[in-house]
Formats: structure tokens, C-alpha cells, sequence
């Protein structure tokens, strides 16, 4: 279903690239019609069906776009916020939305569905008046290993520096991501700024790629390449290693001992959205607790609804993969935004990827 | 109405679309939010970037190199065939040109990989497993096999309308075949190798996205950097003078080319 949806992932961002261009010299793009929404999603994180339901029930048309990264979704959004109507931004984005006001208020009169919520996420730290965002998915960041290609179970960050798997792991191309593991596997906060614990960060991740341990970076390629054995170990996220296990029953999840990253990806409607009514209707239409649940079965996230959560048998709800238990999430942190910092983390993840 | 006007909308689409985004970036090189400065070059500067640029270079020097080490041969070898057989082969050469590079280079991910088919004929023939994939020669080997028919098409266009009573009269006048392709063929197809030499090297500087695929994101070449400026980080100002540096590149490269060229004004060298 997904496998082959990575190669328009570089044609859409290019597409994206030169639009933009023309944007910026003024050339304005035809005006939507009524009856559309723009909807701006992570790669594979819905359901095809779903989408196809909404444009039956509603007659409402999808126009539906692609990223890989927060930070890709990001300098699109703040390029024309206009361009799209829906986001899935995660918590640390919602945040710095927010706080550059490039969110609208939602209109929770048009979305009733969002009751649906689970409690604990009706006011996140990340928006806590719960004003801009009605959580789509939550997960886990941890480590997806073939059980057959290692050789005892792993439970910490640390495997991904050991010389036994040598060209055997999938990092993660996500700075955030990848940073926020080599600070906690150092002991450190995965919110922590400081230039020392930066530059220790640095210097371990150019010598577990100069040691050769590192066999890709790479995104949405890393759940089919486990699948097929290519690799011992990968840095993913719960979904994507749910999804993962389901096709090779050699691959297990595991959040490490020194704890990770928790993380929520919300809806959120972008400063001057051109249908805000409909974009309104496209999430009150998510938080549905059938659609949540088509979603769910696709994807694989935990889902927020309650709704949803009511209509999954008791061997779904007691994987453990897919709902991390308490202890789990007791040792994993959110995101918070880190503002202008940003530019540091870019200069280190460009030195760890230029490094030879 | 004259014939020059007919060339209007072809010069208000270089305004709109080439004059105007090449001032649109020299405008974001040379600023930082608004105002005139010089830190974005000074930016560049800086190890990593220096690096990543060197190694870009290198990388499509070598591709050249070989291109035109298996290019030359085989542009020689489809205009040496009579008319109808190398129309066939020339065509087998397009075919592939005519699929999009991205879902080629896809196909040559799902070959190359550790479970890819190769790995699995050279397991079953006792050979084991090769690490062909996420290394820089799997990044060159994409690279080469993309670019290998912008070397090809232009020497064997030179070649194959080259004067065939030339190197017969060479022949006549006591040159062995060596001696004919050294001081005869050779020369003549100059035109066409400068031709090759500039569509290759060029587009392989700025290549992104098959050092991505074929390395794993390990090795960031030039055009991953401007991409990674724009798309990722944002940075409109350092892309767009990391933008200028490869434009000034691509100039000096040209200028050294055209000296080599000993005919500039050749019509052969148009591929």
C-alpha cells in the first residue's frame, strides 16, 4: 500500500520547491474553488480510504500533500501559510506555530467529534489553552531490531554505537529525532541546549558513522527495509515498527531504559487558510471514531480517540507496541520547542552528515 | 511583422523565469533578513561546507572521467556500424532516457541492496553477500549510469557526421588504424567530447537525491546542501548563495571547456 508511494515524496517536494519560487516572484496560483480543502500530512499516516469517504460523504475534494519531516512542513507553512487548510504538525511545532501566530483559532463548534479526545491531551503543554490543535496520533521513538540478526534483546541507545552491528543500522534522517537519542543515551535531557552536551552529541554521531555503523539515514524507507532483512537495527518511530512487525514476525520494539521521545501530531488549521469551514469539517471528520479507527488500522499510531479505543479487541489493546505502557511513558519526555537554538542543531546535523 | 518577433514569448520566458530568479537569488545571497552583508559566503566558508563542496567536485570529476572512459568507446563503436543496426542500438540507448532518473535509480536501489537480487545470485553462486549499496561507489555508479548518455549522444552526433573519406585518405597515405583514430577520428570528435565533458560534469556538481537514495544520506553532495538550505532549514539567504558559488562554478567550468574546444563555433556539438 505504501511501498511504492516513496518515489512522488521528491517529485511533490520539488514540485513544492517551484512553487514556492513562483510564489515568491509574485505569480499568484488560480484560487481555489469552494468545495476543496488542502490537506498537508506526513507520508504514509492515513488511511486511502478514509480520504476517499470524506470526498463521498462531504463532496468536499482533497487536495492532499506529502512531507517527511516536521522541519520540511515547517519552512513550506512559513513560506504561504494560505496554501494549505489542514497540518499535522507534532507538540514542538504546534508550539512554535503558535508562537509565531501562524495558527487560526479552531471553531470547536464546527468540530463536535473532538469530545472524542482522550482526557489527558484536551490541554497539552505544547497548547495549553487547547485552542489550535486536536491531536490526530501519539506514539514513541525507539529501536525496531530483528531478534534473529542480534544477539541479545536490546533495551538501551547504546547498541546503536556498538561494533557488533557494524553497517547494520538505520538512523533516523530527523534531527530532532536523531540528536534527542544521543542526548538521552548520554544522560542528558532530549530538550537539553547546552553547546557541551551539543558538541558531545556531534562528536558521537560523526564516529558511529566514521566506525561504520551506520548504514542509511533515511525516514519512510526504514519499515520496508527492516521488513526485508536489511538491516539489524533502525531508529523508528512506534507506528512505523507496529507496521513493521506485522509483516516479519523477527522485528520487536523496544523503548530504551534511559527513556525517549513521547510525541503528539496534531491538526491545525495555517494563519489565513483559504477554507477554513471545510478544513474544520476534514478534522471534525478524523476525530470520527470510525474514520480514527480506518486510520489506525493503516498506520498503526496509537490513536487519541476514545471513541476509536472502544471499538479495538483486548489483544490490540494489550500490544505493548502500540500502546507503550505507563512505565514507558513515565520515561519519555515531549519535545519542547527550541526557538532559535534551531540553527545549532542544523550546523551539527549538517557536520554529522558531511562528515567522511 | 517581423521574423524577430516571433522570438517574444521564447525572450519574455527567459525574463520571467531565468533573468528574474537568478537577481531574485543574488538579491537573497547578499542579504540576511533585509539587510546587505557578505556573512553568507563568509558562512560558507567553514569546514564543512568547504568539504562538502570538494567532495562534490571530486565525486563528479571522477563520473566524467569514467563516463568518458566507457563513453568514448562506445559512441566509436555505434558510428563504425552501418546506417540501419546502429539506428537499432541508438534507440536501445534512449529507451531508458525516456523513464523518469528517480524510478531508475529506484531500480537500482531494490538490485543493489543486501537482499537485492545481485546479493541473492552471488549468495547462491557461493560468492556471499557484497556491500554494493550506501557506499560513495554505489553513489558514483548512480551517477555514471545516469549521466552516461549525455556523453555517448554528443561524440557519436560529431562522429557520425564526420568525413569518412578523411580517414580513408589518412589510410591511403600509409596511417595504420591507430595511427588514423589518433590524428584523424580523434581530433574531429573534440567538439563532441567538450560537449559531453560540460553535460555531465555539470549536472553531476549539482546532483541531489541519488547521492540520497544510492548512499543512505551519508554522502551530501552540493545540490543535497542547497536542497537541505531550502527544504529543511529554511535558509533562503545561505541556499541562495550556496546557489550563486555553484553558478560561479559552472561558469568557470564552462570558460576552461570552451578553451579546449578547438572548433566553438561547431553546429556537432549540440546534444
Amino acid at each position: 500500500m505504501n511501498r511504492i508511494n516513496v518515489v512522488p515524496r521528491y517529485l511533490t517536494k520539488v514540485l513544492a520547491m517551484l512553487l514556492t519560487i513562483a510564489l515568491a516572484m509574485g505569480v499568484s496560483m488560480s484560487a481555489l474553488a469552494d468545495g476543496e480543502v488542502n490537506v498537508y500530512n506526513w507520508e504514509d499516516y492515513i488511511s486511502e480510504g478514509a480520504l476517499a469517504l470524506f470526498e463521498e460523504e462531504t463532496g468536499i475534494k482533497v487536495n492532499y500533500m506529502r512531507f517527511t519531516t516536521n522541519e520540511d512542513m515547517l519552512v513550506q507553512v512559513r513560506a504561504d501559510p494560505t496554501n494549505y487548510d489542514v497540518i499535522f504538525p507534532s507538540d514542538y511545532i504546534i508550539e512554535r506555530l503558535i508562537s509565531e501566530e501562524l495558527l487560526e483559532e479552531l471553531d470547536w463548534g464546527n468540530i463536535p467529534n473532538a469530545s472524542n479526545v482522550l482526557g489527558w491531551l484536551n490541554n497539552p503543554s505544547y497548547d495549553p489553552d487547547g485552542r489550535f490543535s486536536v491531536p490526530y496520533m501519539w506514539g514513541t521513538v525507539g529501536i525496531l531490531y530483528n531478534t534473529k540478526m542480534v544477539n541479545a534483546p536490546i533495551d538501551s541507545w547504546t547498541a546503536l554505537w556498538d561494533e557488533e552491528y557494524k553497517n547494520n543500522v538505520f538512523m533516523m534522517d530527523s534531527i530532532r529525532d536523531t540528536i534527542g537519542v544521543t542526548l538521552k543515551m548520554l544522560g542528558y535531557s532530549m530538550n537539553e541546549r547546552s553547546q557541551e552536551a551539543l558538541d558531545a552529541v556531534k562528536d558521537r554521531l560523526i564516529e558511529q558513522k566514521r566506525a561504520g555503523i551506520v548504514k542509511a539515514y533515511q525516514v519512510d524507507e526504514t519499515k520496508d527495509k527492516m521488513i526485508a532483512g536489511e538491516a539489524a537495527i533502525g531508529v523508528v518511530w512506534s507506528g512505523d515498527a507496529a507496521y513493521a512487525m506485522g509483516y516479519n514476525e523477527d522485528l520487536a520494539y523496544v523503548v530504551p531504559n534511559e527513556g525517549s521521545n513521547v510525541w503528539v501530531d496534531g491538526m491545525c488549521v495555517p494563519k489565513g487558510a483559504r477554507n477554513k469551514a471545510n478544513a474544520e469539517t476534514f478534522i471534525d471528520f478524523m476525530c470520527r471514531p470510525d474514520v480514527a479507527l480506518l486510520n489506525f488500522e493503516e498506520i498503526w499510531y496509537c490513536t487519541p480517540n476514545a471513541g476509536t479505543i472502544a471499538l479495538l479487541d483486548e489483544e490490540t489493546l494489550q500490544d505493548e507496541t502500540i500502546f507503550p505502557p505507563q512505565d514507558v511513558i513515565d520515561r519519555c519526555e515531549f519535545f519542547q520547542d527550541i526557538s532559535s537554538d534551531i540553527t545549532r542543531f542544523n550546523r551539527i546535523w549538517l557536520a554529522v552528515k558531511s562528515a567522511r | 511583422m517581423k521574423r524577430s518577433s516571433f522570438a517574444a514569448p521564447y525572450g519574455l520566458w527567459m525574463l520571467v523565469f531565468t533573468v528574474v530568479p537568478v537577481f531574485i537569488i543574488v538579491f537573497y545571497a547578499f542579504s540576511v533578513s533585509g539587510g546587505v552583508t557578505l556573512d553568507n559566503f563568509r558562512l560558507f566558508l567553514e569546514p564543512e561546507f568547504v568539504g562538502i563542496l570538494t567532495f562534490s567536485l571530486w565525486l563528479a570529476f571522477l563520473c566524467t572521467l569514467l563516463c568518458l572512459l566507457f563513453g568514448y568507446p562506445c559512441a566509436l563503436f555505434l558510428a563504425s556500424r552501418d546506417m540501419k543496426r546502429a539506428t537499432m542500438l541508438v534507440v536501445l540507448f534512449v529507451i531508458p532516457m525516456w523513464m523518469n532518473f528517480l524510478l531508475r535509480t529506484y531500480a537500482w536501489m531494490t538490485l543493489l541492496e543486501d537482499t537485492g537480487l545481485i546479493n541473492r545470485f552471488l549468495e547462491w553462486i557461493g560468492i556471499g553477500r557484497q556491500r554494493l549499496m550506501y557506499t560513495e561507489n554505489a553513489v558514483l555508479f548512480g551517477l555514471v549510469y545516469n549521466f552516461l548518455p549525455f556523453m555517448i549522444f554528443p561524440i557519436y552526433s560529431v562522429l557520425v557526421r564526420s568525413d569518412r573519406n578523411l580517414e580513408e585518405a589518412a589510410q591511403d597515405l600509409g596511417a595504420n588504424s591507430w595511427l588514423v583514430f589518433l590524428r584523424v577520428t580523434l581530433p574531429l570528435s573534440l567538439p563532441g567530447v567538450v560537449s559531453g565533458v560540460s553535460m555531465v560534469f555539470m549536472p553531476a556538481v549539482t546532483t541531489f537525491v541519488i547521492p540520497r537514495l544510492l548512499g543512505g544520506g551519508s554522502f551530501m553532495m552540493f545540490g543535497d546542501l542547497i536542497e537541505n538550505q531550502f527544504l529543511t532549514t529554511g535558509d533562503w539567504n545561505f541556499g541562495s548563495a550556496l546557489s550563486l558559488i555553484m553558478m560561479a562554478l559552472i561558469f568557470i567550468s564552462l570558460g576552461i571547456l570552451h578553451r579546449f574546444n578547438p572548433d566553438a563555433e561547431s553546429n556537432g556539438a549540440v546534444w
